[in-house]
């Protein structure tokens, strides 16, 4: 390119300013339209993190399939057999893999997001990209995922008729939404405070096995509301079960593929609270990243 | 276009100050039983960049400067927007590649080719960019058929080579190259340097981190010097040089620790006397000159030998000599005196020098030396480069002779 038009392009261009409050970016979209710009990049790195992970390895992308039916063949037999949570549950099988499908979405998201900034350290101290990138990438690592157990859970559904009307699979969208909401929120949360606290990675491992049990994917709803009554505990222990978004997810998730679900498997109003759930989840992310982005600046220093 | 008459600012740094805290609890234990009170025992804030206020047109080429710690890789972070500034501003424009280190974000297990689709991202370039540039890049890195093969079996060389060639393929307005220059080997540093001569050619601007004053020099048009974390000097390129051998030099002679030892023959001291006998510190080139060597001995020593040399900044030697080799016999030596060894002319190029010394006991086994006991710099002509002056004439059949 020409000098003079080179100088006259920077000319007409206006700053970026950095000041102690990170960078500010100029156009139209401000931080996501950034990000909506390194696309590519993004899109680039999930294949980065999926083509590592299993390069290499005789079965390669097979193992996205394995563990996570493994995990459904364990809790079905011991569980579901064993134990016979699946007495009151028609369609146990699809019952508990819609649910672990969608928990370990939320799970492959928040433990991925936690380690992306100290994973990627060696870019992070060394050029500036929009850093939510990186939790990004995991989040989408984490989606690819999701979308091959997604596909075996509809397939599965399809041959043990276990599908309810199409009407009733619309709950996936807004399932699935606030999964990914809360998902994206607490991952750039914990990815920035990671990178000040070490524990955070190994609290948030322990929390999550503590959050798969806190949410009715082995056991129903009505397992839940029953113990409760039966245990003479007031009914807002009940509310506040019902107000973990986790919760809210799954239960939406069951009435999306599991069609032997009788009113008594939900709590009332279930679409209500999941547009609360919602709005605080989109608080929540706003929030979040408010602090992700005061706590970068010092990103490249503290790794 | 009046543009090209007045270059725009492409880089404002506007009073932009870096404190970091260090802390030495790093895990949840720690903190938790340092919190409060005791938990500012355990931090240390330090000031990496103080008050900064640059500005930086559009084309030039600055060597940022100052000895380790002075905060310039921070400045350059601080530019390149990888650490914010605990205040003041940063205003950049225009595309940015930073070369902080060759080969950021190449994955060990992904094969040559994705990892240039994936550092060009990384830079800014989109697909359809990567794609048009991808041959040259390969031709420009010179890796042939391994670009198909996982980077973790390449060579450094080559591993630095790919990395390299995607980055000058960039097309960046600001290159912010910070020491990387310093790995590979010769042949590829210069093709770096002229890569880096081709882009100030083409208008961009490069802010250049380097501690080799002869890469700033050569490549620079603008020197800004840094002396913890404020800037001490900002403009010509020479002088600015010369700002930060001062610098150096009062940093080396303050860390110089007195040495606990007591050599039975010690070199204390070292002076340089100009022509007149007076003590100088600059030199013009051709002038007389006397290194005035002080010596002391706790004990007499019958047979002593003496010697010095002449350094440049970078160590290597422009002259040397002994009492030994000039066939002096020196006077025994009963507990201290001084030596003058006098060059009649000194003949070294233009720059900054550094004087060493050394005593030798021969009747009694014993020897001390004074490294870089004195400075001095030598001014003169300036159409030569190199240690040695020398006068240059040029003759050629249909040219005028020309000095």
């Amino acid at each position: 390119m020409d000098t003079s038009t080179r100088f006259a392009r920077l000319a007409a261009e206006p700053f970026t300013v950095v000041d102690a409050r990170g960078l500010r970016v100029r156009g139209r979209g401000g931080k996501i339209g950034e990000i909506f710009g390194r696309r590519e990049l993004l899109n680039l790195l999930v294949r980065r993190d999926l083509q590592a992970r299993y390069r290499d390895s005789f079965l390669g992308f097979l193992w996205t399939v394995i563990r996570p039916l493994i995990q459904f063949l364990m809790y079905f037999i011991v569980l579901g057999q064993f134990l016979q949570a699946a007495r009151g549950i028609d369609q146990f099988a699809i019952y508990l893999f819609s649910g672990l499908t969608l928990f370990v979405f939320f799970s492959d998201m928040i433990s991925g997001a936690t380690g992306s900034i100290i994973g990627n350290a060696g870019l992070v101290k060394k050029i500036y990209l929009p850093r939510e990138i990186f939790p990004l990438a995991s989040v989408g690592a984490a989606g690819f995922m999701f979308f091959v157990q997604l596909l075996i859970l509809v397939l599965a559904a399809i041959v043990l008729q276990a599908l309810p009307q199409p009407v009733e699979m619309l709950w996936f969208f807004p399932s699935l939404g606030l999964i990914l909401v809360y998902g994206l929120a607490l991952g750039l949360l914990l990815a920035a405070l990671n990178v000040y606290l070490r524990d955070i990675q190994y609290l948030t491992e322990v929390v999550l096995m503590l959050a798969m049990w806190a949410s009715p994917i082995v056991y129903s709803w009505q397992m839940v509301s029953d113990a409760i009554t039966r245990s003479g505990l007031p009914a807002w222990v009940l509310e506040v079960y019902a107000a973990n978004p986790i919760t809210i997810g799954v239960l939406g998730f069951h009435r999306a593929f599991w069609n032997a679900g009788t009113p008594a498997d939900y709590p009332e109003g279930l679409g209500m609270r999941m547009l609360i759930a919602g709005i605080v989840g989109l608080v929540l992310l706003f929030l979040s990243h408010r602090a992700f982005v005061r706590l970068q600046g010092n990103f490249a220093q503290e790794l | 276009m009046s543009a090209t008459t007045t270059p725009p600012d492409i880089v404002r740094l506007n009073g932009v100050t870096k404190h970091f805290v260090v802390r030495k609890d790093n895990s949840l234990k720690d903190r938790i039983v340092h919190f409060g009170r005791l938990g500012s025992s355990h931090r240390e804030d330090f000031v990496a960049v103080d008050d900064v206020t640059l500005d930086i047109e559009a084309g030039t080429t600055v060597g940022l400067m100052g000895a380790n710690g002075s905060g310039k890789s921070t400045l350059l972070k601080l530019i390149g927007g990888i650490v914010s500034p605990s205040s003041g501003t940063v205003q950049t424009r225009g595309r940015m590649a930073a070369l902080l280190e060759l080969g950021a974000g190449f994955h060990p297990d992904l094969s040559g080719r994705e990892n240039v689709y994936l550092n060009a991202s990384i830079l800014g370039l989109t697909r359809a960019e990567i794609d048009a540039q991808f041959d040259d890049i390969v031709a420009f890195s010179g890796i042939g058929d391994f670009i198909d093969t996982a980077v973790k079996f390449y060579s450094s060389g080559m591993y630095v080579r790919l990395a390299f060639a995607v980055a000058v393929h960039t097309d960046p307005d600001i290159l912010l190259v910070d020491e990387v220059l310093a790995v590979g080997d010769e042949a590829f540093q210069r093709k770096c340097m002229e890569r880096i001569a081709q882009f100030r050619e083409e208008g961009r601007t490069i802010i250049l981190v380097s501690h080799s004053a002869q890469q700033v020099a050569e490549l620079c048009d603008r020197g800004v010097v840094l002396a913890d974390g404020k800037v001490v000097y900002d403009g010509d390129t020479n002088q600015a040089i010369g700002v930060l051998r001062q610098v150096l030099d009062d940093k080396r002679t303050a860390g110089i620790a007195h040495d606990e030892n007591v050599h039975p023959i010690e070199v204390t001291r070292i002076e340089i006397l100009d022509g007149a006998g007076a003590p100088a510190s600059e030199l013009r080139d051709g002038d007389p000159m006397t290194i005035r060597v002080h010596v002391i001995a706790t004990r007499p020593f019958e047979r002593w030998e003496l010697g010095f040399s002449i350094d440049t900044p970078l160590g290597h030697m422009a002259l040397a000599s002994n009492t030994e080799a000039l066939g002096v016999r020196l006077d025994p030596l009963a507990d201290n005196t001084h030596v003058d060894l006098t060059i009649a002319r000194v003949n070294l190029g233009p720059g900054q020098y550094f004087v060493n010394a050394n005593a030798v006991g021969i009747s009694d086994e014993a020897s001390h030396a004074l490294m870089q006991g004195a400075m001095f710099t030598v001014v003169g002509a300036t159409n030569t480069f190199g240690t040695v002056a020398a006068s240059v004439t040029i003759t050629s059949e249909n040219a005028s002779e020309r000095e």
